[in-house]
C-alpha cells in the first residue's frame, strides 16, 4: 500500500508542521516515508508545497510523478488548484475555501472556486473560521489535517492524534490538547 | 545499537557527520546547506560550530583542523564554492592531515540561488574524489566512509548534494557513533608550505594518486550495476547521485533498461565502459550540469548511441523529475485533469512589518528627485525589494558586489551609487570593497540594512552585530558620514532626509537603518512566552 500526498499553501501557513504531524505518524508507526520539502527563499510569503511519500514498500524518488498523487491537502484554494495535475484520476483534494491574497492578479474567486468543484472528490471548508470560532486562529492547520485524516487511509486518524502530542509535546499540554481539539473538530467537520 | 531516525537529508549528513567522530563544522548559511551546521549546533555540544564569516575563512579553519590532526567538515551552498575556491583548490595541493569533507549543496533549479553550477566540476578540477549520495540513508552512511577514504587517500574529499536530496525528510537507520582523533599536528612543513619548489613536488604527489582514486571509484560499494536477466538492455542509464531514484521509480527492469548508479567519482572508467557493450545505447541521468555525459562521450566515442542533457533528451537546464527521466526511458505521463486556468505565480516577498520594506520606501522616495540614480543590491531577503511592490534595485550578482559594483559605476561616472547590503552579507564578503572605495575615494553611498541576523537562511547569527560603525570607521570611513536610523515608518522624514545629505556628500558614506528582523523577534517573543508558562 501507498499514500502520495501533496502539501500545499503558502509561506506560513503551517504547512510543514502537517507534514511533520504525517511524517511523525509513519515513522512511529513503521511505514516507509519520503518527504521533499521547500526551504529558503519561497518560504517569505511565496507558494510553497511538500511531498509527501509513504508506503510500506520501499520508495524511490523524493518527487510524486504527475497524475500520480492520491491526496492533496491545501491551505488556500489557489495553491490546492495548481497542483491538481499531480492528482491520480481517482485522487481528492482537502483544501481551505478562504483565498490567501498577496498579490495583485488574484483569480477571480467564484471561477477559482468552480474549477476547484469540478474535481470528483473535492473538500472544501472555511477552516479559518472553523479555527476562529474555535478560538483556536493558529491551529488552522490542524483543522485541515483533521479533514484530511479519513483521506490518508495509510494511518488511522488515532495514529495521527497520537503523533500530535508527540510533535507538540514541547510546548507544553495545553498547546497539545487544543491541537488534539483543533483535529477532532476537522475530523467531525467531514461526513 | 541500530536506531531508526527521520532525517532531512542535510541532518542525516550532519549526524554521519557527528558519528565520524568530526571535531568541527565551519560554514557560512546558505540554502539549502544551512540545516547541516543547525543540526550539529543543536546536537553535538563537543563539536565547534560556530558560523564563520564566508566560506573561504571556513574552508581555512576546517584545513587547520585538518593540519593538526582531527576530522572536520566545510558546508557551502554552491556559489560558497567560488568564495572558498582559493583555499579548496589548494588544499588538494597541501593535502590533509585528520579527514576533511566539503560538503557543496546544489541547486539545480535555482530554488534559491543565481545559478546552477554544478560543484562536481570544482572536485574534478582540483583531482580529488568527489561522493554524491542518492539517499538520505546513503548521505548518513557515506560520511563515515568519505572521512576514512580522507584519511587513507590524505586528500580533501567534496560531497555534493542538491537540494531535493537536502530538504527531503527520510528513515534513516543511524548507528553509534566513534571517538574523535586525537591532537596531532602535522610536522611535515614541506606538504604545508607552498613555496614553488614544495608545491611541484605536492602537486606531482597529487597526479600521482590519481590512479588510486580511479581504482577506490570502479570498487566502490556506492557504484553498481543492476543489469536485465538475459541480452542487451534496450537502454543502459547511468545515473548519478539522486538520478538513481527518478530511474528506479519507473520500474526499469520492467522496460529492458540496465542502470549503473554512480555515487563516486573520478567516474568509473572501466565499469562504464563495460556497461556499454551490454547496452544499445546510452542515457546519462545526473543532475545538475552534463558533467558525466560529457566524459562518457570522450569514453565511448562519437559513434556510439548516446542519450542526455547535451542531445536534449532531458532537458538541458534545471533539476530532473521522475517524469522526464521516465519519458525518455518510454513511460508516458498521464495526464489526468487539465491544466487549471485559475491559477497565477505567486512569488515570495518581503515580510509585512520588515525594516527593509521601510528602507526602500525611503530610497525610491528619494531616488524619484535624482533621475540618474542607480541602486545596486546584494544577496539576501532584501534582494525582494527588486519585484513589486519596490522594484528598487538594479542589480544583484554576487555576494558583496552591491559596493564595488556602486564603486565600479561612480568611477565610470554614475551619480548617484548607491549600494544596499545585509549585515551578514556586509561581513560576508563588502568589508574589503568599501575599503576600496575609502582608498579611492568613491562617490559612493552605501546603506547597510542591519537586521541583526542572517535572514533570508532563517536567523542565524551575523557575524559583524554591534561591530558595524566601528568596522566603518576602521576602514576609514569620516565619523561624519556614518549615520545609523531606525528604519520605521514614523521615521519616514528623517532617513529620507539623512539619504539625500549622504548622496550630496562627494566621497564614501555608510548609512545604517538598525532594526531587528520580524521573523526573529516574534519567535523570540513566542520562545518567552512559553518560558513564562
Amino acid at each position: 500500500m501507498k499514500k502520495d500526498i501533496i502539501l500545499t499553501g503558502v509561506g506560513g501557513q503551517g504547512i510543514l508542521t502537517i507534514a511533520t504531524i504525517i511524517g511523525d505518524a509513519a515513522a512511529a508507526n513503521g511505514l516507509s516515508l519520503k518527504q521533499a520539502e521547500v526551504h529558503g527563499m519561497s518560504q517569505r510569503g511565496g507558494d510553497v508545497q511538500s511531498n509527501l511519500r509513504l508506503s510500506t514498500e520501499e520508495i524511490h524518488s523524493d518527487l510524486i510523478k504527475q497524475g500520480a498523487a492520491d491526496l492533496i491537502i491545501s491551505m488556500e484554494p489557489m495553491e490546492a488548484l495548481r497542483y491538481v495535475p499531480y492528482l491520480n484520476k481517482g485522487g481528492c483534494v482537502v483544501t481551505s475555501s478562504h483565498p490567501f491574497k498577496n498579490i495583485q492578479n488574484y483569480p477571480n474567486e467564484e471561477e477559482l472556486m468552480h474549477e476547484i468543484n469540478n474535481v470528483p472528490n473535492v473538500e472544501v471548508l472555511p477552516i479559518d473560521d472553523i479555527a476562529k470560532n474555535n478560538s483556536m486562529p493558529k491551529s488552522a492547520n490542524i483543522v485541515l489535517l483533521g479533514m484530511a485524516a479519513k483521506y490518508i487511509e495509510i494511518l488511522t486518524p488515532e495514529q495521527l492524534r497520537q503523533s500530535i502530542a508527540r510533535v507538540f509535546a514541547s510546548k507544553g499540554t495545553a498547546v497539545v490538547e487544543m491541537n488534539q481539539k483543533a483535529f477532532d473538530i476537522g475530523l467531525q467537520s467531514v461526513k | 545499537m541500530i536506531e531508526r531516525k527521520l532525517l532531512l537529508g542535510d541532518e542525516a549528513i550532519a549526524l554521519g557527520a557527528i558519528h565520524a567522530g568530526i571535531s568541527g563544522v565551519y560554514a557560512y548559511p546558505g540554502t539549502p546547506s544551512t540545516e547541516i551546521t543547525e543540526y550539529i549546533q543543536a546536537h553535538a555540544t563537543d563539536v565547534r560550530s560556530r558560523w564563520c564569516t564566508n566560506e573561504k575563512t571556513a574552508m581555512e579553519a576546517a584545513l587547520g583542523m585538518s593540519y593538526a590532526g582531527k576530522r572536520a567538515l566545510v558546508c557551502m551552498k554552491h556559489v560558497g564554492m567560488n568564495v572558498a575556491a582559493d583555499a579548496f583548490v589548494n588544499s588538494a595541493i597541501t593535502g590533509v592531515n585528520g579527514g576533511l569533507v566539503v560538503l557543496a549543496a546544489d541547486d539545480p533549479s535555482m530554488h534559491s540561488s543565481q545559478n546552477e553550477q554544478d560543484s562536481r566540476f570544482y572536485g574534478k578540477f582540483a583531482m580529488i574524489p568527489i561522493l554524491e549520495p542518492s539517499s538520505q540513508q546513503e548521505a548518513y552512511d557515506m560520511m563515515q566512509y568519505a572521512y576514512d577514504l580522507s584519511e587513507n587517500m590524505k586528500l580533501p574529499v567534496l560531497m555534493r548534494i542538491v537540494t531535493r536530496l537536502a530538504h527531503s525528510r527520510a528513515d534513516v537507520e543511524v548507528r553509534n557513533a566513534i571517538a574523535q582523533n586525537t591532537l596531532n599536528p602535522d610536522n611535515e612543513r614541506t606538504h604545508w608550505v607552498l613555496l614553488p619548489g614544495n608545491a611541484r613536488r605536492q602537486y606531482a604527489g597529487l597526479v600521482a594518486k590519481q590512479p588510486d582514486l580511479s581504482a577506490s571509484s570502479e570498487n566502490s560499494i556506492y557504484n553498481k550495476t543492476i543489469a536485465v536477466n538475459e541480452g542487451k538492455a534496450r537502454i543502459g542509464v547511468i545515473s548519478c547521485g539522486i538520478a538513481y531514484n527518478y530511474v528506479m521509480e519507473n520500474a526499469p527492469m520492467d522496460l529492458g533498461v540496465s542502470v549503473l548508479k554512480i555515487s563516486q567519482y573520478p567516474i568509473p572508467s572501466n565499469s562504464i565502459k563495460s556497461f556499454a557493450t551490454k547496452c544499445d545505447s546510452i542515457l546519462v541521468a545526473e543532475d545538475g550540469q552534463p558533467f558525466v555525459e560529457e566524459q562518457v562521450k570522450s569514453l565511448l566515442g562519437a559513434e556510439y548511441n548516446l542519450k542526455g542533457r547535451l542531445t536534449g533528451d532531458l532537458p538541458r537546464m534545471g533539476e530532473l523529475t521522475p517524469d522526464c527521466v521516465g519519458t525518455v526511458l518510454g513511460v508516458t505521463i498521464e495526464q489526468t485533469f487539465e491544466n487549471p486556468q485559475n491559477v497565477m505565480p505567486r512569488p515570495p516577498a518581503l515580510c509585512q512589518g520588515c525594516g527593509h520594506r521601510d528602507v526602500y520606501d525611503a530610497l525610491n522616495k528619494v531616488a524619484a528627485d535624482y533621475s540618474d540614480a542607480r541602486i545596486f543590491g546584494d544577496i539576501g531577503c532584501y534582494t525582494l525589494g527588486a519585484l513589486p511592490p519596490f522594484r528598487a534595485i538594479d542589480s544583484c550578482v554576487d555576494m558583496g558586489a552591491s559596493i564595488t559594483m556602486a564603486k565600479g559605476a561612480a568611477n565610470a561616472g554614475v551619480h548617484p551609487a548607491i549600494a544596499v547590503i545585509g549585515d551578514s552579507t556586509f561581513t560576508h564578503s563588502g568589508m574589503t570593497g568599501l575599503l576600496d572605495a575609502v582608498n579611492d575615494k568613491s562617490n559612493i553611498t552605501v546603506v547597510i540594512s542591519d537586521n541583526l541576523t542572517t535572514a533570508m537562511t532563517g536567523g542565524q547569527d551575523s557575524a559583524g552585530t554591534n561591530k558595524f560603525e566601528a568596522i566603518c570607521l576602521g576602514l576609514g570611513v569620516e565619523p561624519e558620514h556614518v549615520r545609523v536610523v531606525v528604519p520605521l515608518p514614523k521615521n519616514m522624514e528623517e532617513i529620507t532626509r539623512i539619504i539625500r545629505e549622504e548622496i550630496e556628500y562627494q566621497g564614501v558614506s555608510v548609512i545604517i537603518p538598525r532594526r531587528e528582523c520580524i521573523q526573529t523577534l516574534n519567535r523570540k517573543l513566542r520562545q518567552q512566552k512559553v518560558q513564562k508558562q
